[in-house]
Order: C-alpha cells, then structure tokens, then sequence
C-alpha cells in the first residue's frame, strides 16, 4: 500500500459569525496519498477553501476547528503557532487564486520567493538570491535576473502566478495546496499554469492538492478527486472512474449540468434548487432537498464508504454506504426515481 | 525604476508653480486688506508728506504688477526686504525665529511619530479594552484645545511639580540642555494632538493591510510574524500615515503659532502675530512666505517619501 502523507478524520469548521454559526465544513475524512494529485472540486461556498486555510492553520479567529489532520502522522490542529510556522512554506505549501493579489506590492518578486527560503533555513542573502533566481527561471519566468526586482505590477496575472508557484516551491514542500490556481487567469493562461503545476509534480514528486469548481480543471491533471457539496464530502473516486460512472446524485447533476454531452471540461452550471444556508445547514445529506432520489434515510448523515470499484460515495442508495451505516439493501421501489 | 525616477522628477517639477501661486497669494493677501497700509502703519496723526515718502519707500505707488516682480525678484535673491520699525532686513530676523520654530515642529512631530506609529500598530492586533483606551486616548487628544492643554502642562509641571521652566527660550548654541528644558512643554503640548491623529491612521492603515490577501500568503509562506507586520504590513500601510503626517505638519505649523506666543518663544508664529499687531506688513509677508513655502516643502518629501515605499506610484505617472 502506498503511504498516506495527509489525513483529514472527520474534519469540522464553524465560523462564529453576527448571524449565526455557519458549518462550513461538516465532518470531513480524507487520506491523501504520497506523490498524488488531488482534485477538490465543488460549487463556490461549499468549503473548499475553508478546509485548506484549516490545514495551514491560517483560519481566522472567529472559525473553530473540529477533528484531526494528521500531516506525516503529527495532528495539526494541535501544534503551536511557531510549530505551524516552520511547516508553513516549507513542508506545506499554498498557492492563492488571486494572483493579482498574493504578491506583495511593495516588494521586489524576486525577494519574494527568496524571503521563503530565508524563512526556513539559515542562508545568507547572497545565496537565497541566487536559489530565487533559479526558480523563477524553473516556473518560467523569462530573463529572472532582470526581472528580479520588479514589483508585482509590472507582471501579467500568468506570470505572477508563476512567482507565487516559485516562492510556493522554494523549499520543495510534500505538499502543494492550490486553491483554484487558475480561476483568475485567462483561459490560455490557465493551461499553461495547469502544465506548470504537473511538471513540478513530474520533477518533484510533490503531493498536490488541487482546489477547483472546473471539472476541466481536475480532468487535466488529477489522479482522484473529491466532490464536495455544502461542506460535505460526498463522493471520492479515481479521475477517470469519476467521469465514467459518477455515482452520487450530486456528481451526477454536476456533469448533467455541463455544456451539452460534453464529459470533458467546461465550468460547472446551475442545478434545480438551492445550496442550502450554512448557518442553518439541514441534518443529514444536505443535498437531499435538491436530490432527485430522496429517501426518509436521508435525514441521516450517509457515511462515506469505499465500493469494490475503488470510489466511496456518501449516499443511502449506495450499496456500500448503506452497509457501512448499518442499513439493508435498498427496497426496489426506493431506485426507481434515480 | 525608471518610473519611480519619473514620478520624483514631475513631484518636484510640480511645485514650480504651486511656489508661484502661493508668491502671487502672499502678495496680494497684504494688498487686499481694507484700508491703505501705510496709513494703518503710520497711524491717524501722520502728515501726508511722511505718507508720500514711506509710500515710495516701499515702492508702493508703483503699479501693482511692478511691485510683485520687484519684491519676487528680491525675494528669489534672498532678499525680503527690512522691517520698518527696527530696520532689520527681513532675513536676519527669519534666520533667528525660523530655527525655533522648526526645532519646535520637528521634535513635536518627531515625538508625535515615534508614539503614535507603534501605539497605532499594537492596537490595530487588539480588541476589548486595549481598543477602547487607545479610542479615548485618541478622541480625547483630538478634542482638547492646544493652548487648554499647554496651560494645563505649566500649572501641573512648573506649578505643582517645579520640574520645568514656565516660559521663556535659550538659544541652543549658547546651552543645550537649558533650551531642551524650555522646549519640553511646548513640543508635549503641540505633539499630544498630533499623536493621536497618527494612532489612528496607523491603525485604520494596519487594519487594512492585515487583510490584505497577500499578507495571508506571507504567512502561508512561513515568514516570522513580526517581519510580515513591521517589514510587510507597515510599508504597505506607509501611505496614508506618510501622507497624514505632511498635511499634520502643516497644522503643526498652524499650532506653533499659538504655542509660541503662550510660551514665549521667540519663533516666526510669535514674529508674525506681533508684526501683526504692529501693522509690520513686510514683516508679515516675509514670515508667511516662508511658513507658505515649507510646507510646500514638507508636502513635496512626503510624497517623495512615498513614492520611495511604494512602487505603484508609477502607475499613477503612467496614467
Ligand atoms: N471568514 C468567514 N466568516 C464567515 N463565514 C465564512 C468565512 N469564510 C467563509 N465563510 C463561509 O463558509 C462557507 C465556505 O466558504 P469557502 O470555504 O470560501 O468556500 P469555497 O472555497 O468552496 O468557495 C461559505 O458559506 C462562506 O460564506
Ligand atoms: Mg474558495
């Protein structure tokens, strides 16, 4: 068996809001496995971003953090600040979906990326730079040298993107959280981001978690991907297994919902309904109210339960889930909704 | 760095004719007040004769197009022109007054700076308590009146405590410590306002920057806390404290006068409103010219200032 290098167990996030707690996050588990890419993908809200500024530990003061995620078997939601801040940028690292906006403007890029690499090791100035250097030129930065003190304004949006890949890089971190790296970017652009981000995988062997609401996106580059719907994980499954037989009701309105017959790519379209209100999340499966199979089970919460063709789903019409949840076989009458 | 370059140059090209505006307003600021000068200057028994006389003295009934270029001129040759009551040149008494008076603002906003710069950043990470005494601090500081607060400062310090001068002013040449003494109260009082006005800025400034996108990536790139605020945050706050303390310094200069002439120092405020008084218009037009043409001066290092802090200045030249 290939070895876990990140654990989510049972991972909840509630933000503390004016109007109302909001679960934005509802008991999460997930195992990424070294060296994969892992696509995350649902709509907008649906937590996605949450979870991850839950494992670097950069939520703000107002959520709270339920369960574990274990890094390399150490639980994260236990460390100290300064623990965190050694793993941040140098086992961990993340890139934002906003380029235009998580460089900062008043510095050179080039400092940027070298400023990592001073974070976490006890390296002069001089061989910081010229480590930063050869990064920018590794993402592709054209004449690094030259460009190296521009401030963030001078670049385009793609080429921001690359320094914030370098700087995420700098220390050749197990891991690489992007979160919708490319959703700011032209669509060309995103492409070439999109091949960026393989071939430092290819070259680095790094595990990726890769955050989008763009099936394309997944499908370009993923090994599995996990489909999330209002704060809930509801369906893991190898990429391609996903796209041939997408099993849970959600996954399968998301590519009803695609450009017409197209399996491929294209962003995901509105589905009948609404997501539900996260500060008065309903109990259960919180797709139940748009589901076109609902049953009385769906009250409950489905547990997330592993079938033989190597997908889990949390749903009560699967097999799986329901004799995870201690449940018989679905009545015949119950499947011919679906 | 070529468009920072551009920005600096066309900042300080940019003053040119706002230096010459502001000449054009001096001057005819004495010219269009009711009543004729000279006869105010030389009171009701004046015989028209010594009117005459000091009128062309003055170059007075030339026109007045022919006056300006004369006194602009002389003043770009450094020359002002004499008082007429102690027939001193202009110059000479600025060059005595004028030290005070900037000893007396800088080392107030200096203070006003190295207070309210950190204050303003600790608060803007806190809330409760800490939030609410730096609001009081702040309200309060903005709120009471400069000569309340420098009389207040004499009756506390130099009354109960004898700890300080009341008034009065030595020259710092002739003994250092005795003219830091005389300027303690004065720089407490002009600075307590400036302070406050500071904090604040900083603060709201800092609330800004701290959640700023890129601040989050910082710390998602492990850097230390304290580089992400004092290197990080606080440059990319620089603006707008960087631009409140140019325009503070200018209300700075405003205060002086009323501090100078309530400790008796002998700066260009206190010259001013005595020339006032005195109907000593040369005298009231060289002081104002010169307090005119620092603040253009203050105004034009903050924005150079800024423009070195920040490189999206060239941005704005691009435009
Ligand atoms: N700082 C916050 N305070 C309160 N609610 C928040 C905050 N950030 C996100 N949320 C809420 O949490 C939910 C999930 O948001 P997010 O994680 O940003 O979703 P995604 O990244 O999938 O678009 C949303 O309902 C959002 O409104
Ligand atoms: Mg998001």
């Amino acid at each position: 068996m290939s070895d876990s290098l990140l654990e989510f167990r049972k991972v909840s996030v509630d933000y503390a809001g004016r109007g109302g707690t909001v679960s934005a996050v509802t008991d999460v588990s997930l195992t990424l496995i070294e060296g994969e890419t892992f696509g995350l993908v649902g709509e907008s809200g649906c937590g996605k971003t949450t979870l991850s500024m839950a494992l670097m530990g950069l939520l703000p003061d107002i959520a709270s953090v339920r369960g574990r995620i274990l890094f390399n078997g150490s639980d994260l939601t236990t460390m100290t600040e300064s623990q965190l801040r050694e793993l941040r940028g140098d086992r961990i690292s993340m890139v934002f979906q906003d380029p235009a906006t998580s460089l900062d403007p008043t510095f050179g890029i080039g400092s940027q990326v070298a400023d990592t690499i001073r974070a976490h090791g006890d390296v002069s100035r001089k061989q910081a730079k010229d480590r930063a250097l050869g990064l920018l030129a590794e993402v592709g930065i054209p004449a690094a040298a030259e460009r190296y003190a521009d401030p963030p304004h001078r670049l385009s949006g793609g080429m921001r993107q690359r320094v914030v890949l370098a700087a995420a890089i700098a220390n050749n971190p197990a891991l690489l959280l992007a979160d919708e790296p490319t959703t700011a970017l032209d669509v060309t652009i995103q492409a070439q981001i999109l091949d960026l981000l393989a071939d430092l995988q290819r070259r680095h062997g790094t595990t990726i978690l890769l955050i989008a609401h763009d099936l394309g996106v997944v499908a370009q580059i993923c090994d599995r991907v996990g489909v999330m719907y209002a704060g809930q994980l509801v369906e893991v499954a190898p990429v391609a297994e996903l796209f041939a037989r997408p099993r849970h009701p959600y996954t399968r309105a998301l590519f009803d919902a695609l450009p017409s017959g197209s399996h491929q790519a294209g962003a995901l379209r509105v589905i009948a309904g609404q997501v539900p209100d996260l500060a008065h999340a309903p109990t259960g499966c919180r797709f139940k109210d748009r589901c076109p199979s609902r049953l009385a089970e769906c009250d409950e919460t489905p547990p997330l339960a592993m079938s033989d063709s190597g997908a889990s789903i949390a749903c009560w019409l699967d097999p799986a889930t329901r004799a995870a949840g201690g449940l018989g076989p679905l009545a015949i009458a119950g499947e011919s909704n679906g | 760095m070529n468009g920072r370059l551009e920005y600096a140059l066309r900042r300080v090209l940019l003053t040119i004719p706002v230096l010459f505006a502001t000449s054009i307003f001096v001057f005819l600021l004495i010219r269009l007040v009711p009543g004729d000068p000279v006869r105010t200057m030389l009171g009701i028994r004046a015989t028209p004769d010594t009117i005459a006389t000091v009128r062309s003295q003055l170059g007075l009934d030339h026109p007045l197009i022919t006056q300006y270029w004369d006194w602009l001129r002389n003043a770009l040759h450094g020359d002002l022109g004499q008082d007429f009551i102690s027939h001193e040149k202009i110059t000479s008494l600025l060059s005595v007054s004028m030290p005070i008076t900037l000893e007396l603002t800088i080392l107030a906003m200096l203070l006003a700076l190295v207070v309210g710069v950190p204050l303003g950043i600790i608060v803007a990470a806190k809330s409760g308590w800490t939030r609410r005494l730096s609001n009081g601090f702040v309200i309060g500081a903005i709120s009471i009146p400069d000569f309340w607060l420098g009389i207040m400062l004499v009756l506390i310090f130099t009354g109960s405590l004898h700890l300080l001068p009341p008034t009065g002013w030595v020259a710092f040449t002739d003994n250092p410590a005795q003219n830091l003494r005389y300027m303690v109260l004065p720089v407490l009082t002009l600075a307590t306002g400036q302070s406050a006005y500071i904090l604040r800025t900083t603060r709201a400034a800092m609330l800004g920057t701290l959640s700023e996108p890129y601040i989050a990536f910082l710390r998602a790139k492990g850097l230390r806390q304290r580089s992400i605020v004092y290197l990080h945050a606080l440059r990319n706050s620089s603006g707008p404290i960087v631009t409140v303390t140019g325009i503070q310094f200018g209300v700075l200069l405003g205060g002086a006068i009323v501090i100078e002439n309530l400790f008796a120092l002998p700066g260009v405020g206190r010259l001013i409103v005595t020339a006032i008084s005195e109907r000593n218009y040369v005298v009231v037009q060289g002081g104002v010219l010169v307090v005119a043409c620092l603040f253009i001066l203050v105004n034009l290092i903050t924005d150079l200032v800024h423009g070195l802090l920040d490189p999206r200045v060239e941005e704005a030249v691009s435009r």
